[in-house]
């Protein structure tokens, strides 16, 4: 197989594009895509600093990388998740990048900040741990751009992402869901910050050959949570369909985005307003994040098993 | 050939010259989910892979709270 822009032999064939790149040709189609899809969907504003949100993993690293290559001034944010025998390598991976390109990393420790690593916090609230991992760095991330003065907060996540959750909230429609599934988050509030997904037309293996090319050393183990999770059965789904219709799962999305999306957001109405216990942005009283935490504070853990505390209410 | 599966981790041997497409179409892994090295150099479909060499599937797709 040949390279589709220089005839070399190429090292990745991209089928839904009826192509296929030599290293160097590849590197130099993926940075100019993602180049386009901040510029057209405008994501990025010339000498915007970003907060990049990095685990380690091939999808963070890669748009780690490919922002810096592009010039933007960038400041990587790793959450610590606290997941034994997961977690460290994580951080390390992400650590080593950082300090190998000079670039400046903070780290914040789940379990220093709201006195529970995720495996805790999962076992305390009875959530599967995917959602309570998810919600708490949706939150820790706004709340680390807002302190940190950043205008807009990057994510890693790709192609193969988006496709799965619309997948997901299309099997159950997720009517409200839907209507916020676009690639730029904007900031409907002052306790919001702009979040953007500049790998939405990347897909999971061009991120691991991206990485792999680059040699940027990411960290590969499957967190052991996701072991079984619904996101995966939804990707191997919509890649068996990918492998035998090439392009599906990019229109899909794509289409989604453009047809669909529209209308939805169009009946969305969410009022927010500041959360009553930590200022954050939520539609309720108190956000989901404090309201989770405030359940897993509730519970005392013996022996392995969760009990629930009954809080004394003083007499009205 | 010796092929080795990076997850979950094993190692299979297959014998003869065969095309990356036919490798994974064998062991049943959808090629749009991995990349495929030998050494340090990326294989396309149609790369043959020869009797005594050894390649590596590396697995693209990772789940959970995105």
């Amino acid at each position: 197989m040949k390279c589709s822009t220089c005839q070399a032999k190429a090292a990745v064939e991209i089928r839904r594009h009826n192509a296929a790149f030599c290293g160097p040709c590849f590197l130099t189609h993926l940075e100019r895509q993602v180049q386009r899809t901040i510029e057209s969907e405008k994501m990025l504003l010339a000498g915007e600093r970003v907060l990049v949100a990095v685990s380690g993993g091939k999808d963070s690293l890669c748009l780690w990388e490919i922002l810096r290559r592009l010039g933007y001034e960038t400041t990587g944010l790793h959450l610590d998740l606290g997941i034994g025998g997961y977690s460290p390598e994580g951080r390390k991976k992400t650590e080593a990048y950082a300090e190998a390109h000079d670039l400046p990393l903070q780290v914040t420790e789940v379990k220093e900040e709201t006195g529970f690593a995720i495996p805790e916090l999962a076992e305390r609230t009875r959530r599967p741990p995917c959602s309570g991992c998810g919600l708490s760095k949706r939150y820790l991330m706004n709340r680390a751009a807002l302190e940190g003065g950043f205008p807009v907060l990057a994510t890693g996540h790709n192609l193969d992402d988006v496709a799965a959750i619309l997948f997901g909230n299309v099997l159950h429609w997720q009517v409200e869901q839907l209507s916020r599934m676009t690639p730029v988050r904007p900031a409907t509030h002052p306790r919001l910050v702009k979040t953007v997904k500049p790998l939405i037309r990347v897909t999971e293996r061009e991120a691991v050959a991206y990485c792999l090319l680059r040699g940027a050393d990411y960290h590969e183990d499957e967190c052991p949570n996701a072991v079984g999770a619904t996101s995966l059965f939804y990707k191997d789904i919509i890649n068996q369909v990918e492998a035998v219709s090439p392009g599906s799962k990019q229109a899909f999305y794509q289409e989604f985005v453009k047809k669909i999306q529209p209308h939805l957001a169009a009946r969305e109405t969410v009022t927010l307003r500041e959360c009553d216990v930590c200022g954050q942005a939520t539609t309720g009283e108190v956000c989901a994040y404090c309201r989770m935490m405030e359940r897993a504070r509730q519970v005392t853990v013996r022996r392995g098993r969760v009990t629930r505390t009954v809080l004394e209410v003083p007499p009205a | 050939m010796r092929v080795l599966i990076r997850r979950p981790r094993r190692e299979v041997e297959l014998p003869g010259r065969r095309r990356v497409r036919e490798i994974l179409k064998e062991l049943q892994i959808n090629p749009e989910t991995v990349i495929v090295v030998r050494g340090e150099t990326l294989l396309t479909s149609d790369d043959v892979v020869g009797e005594e060499e050894r390649i590596e599937v590396i697995p693209a797709i990772s789940g959970g709270a995105r």
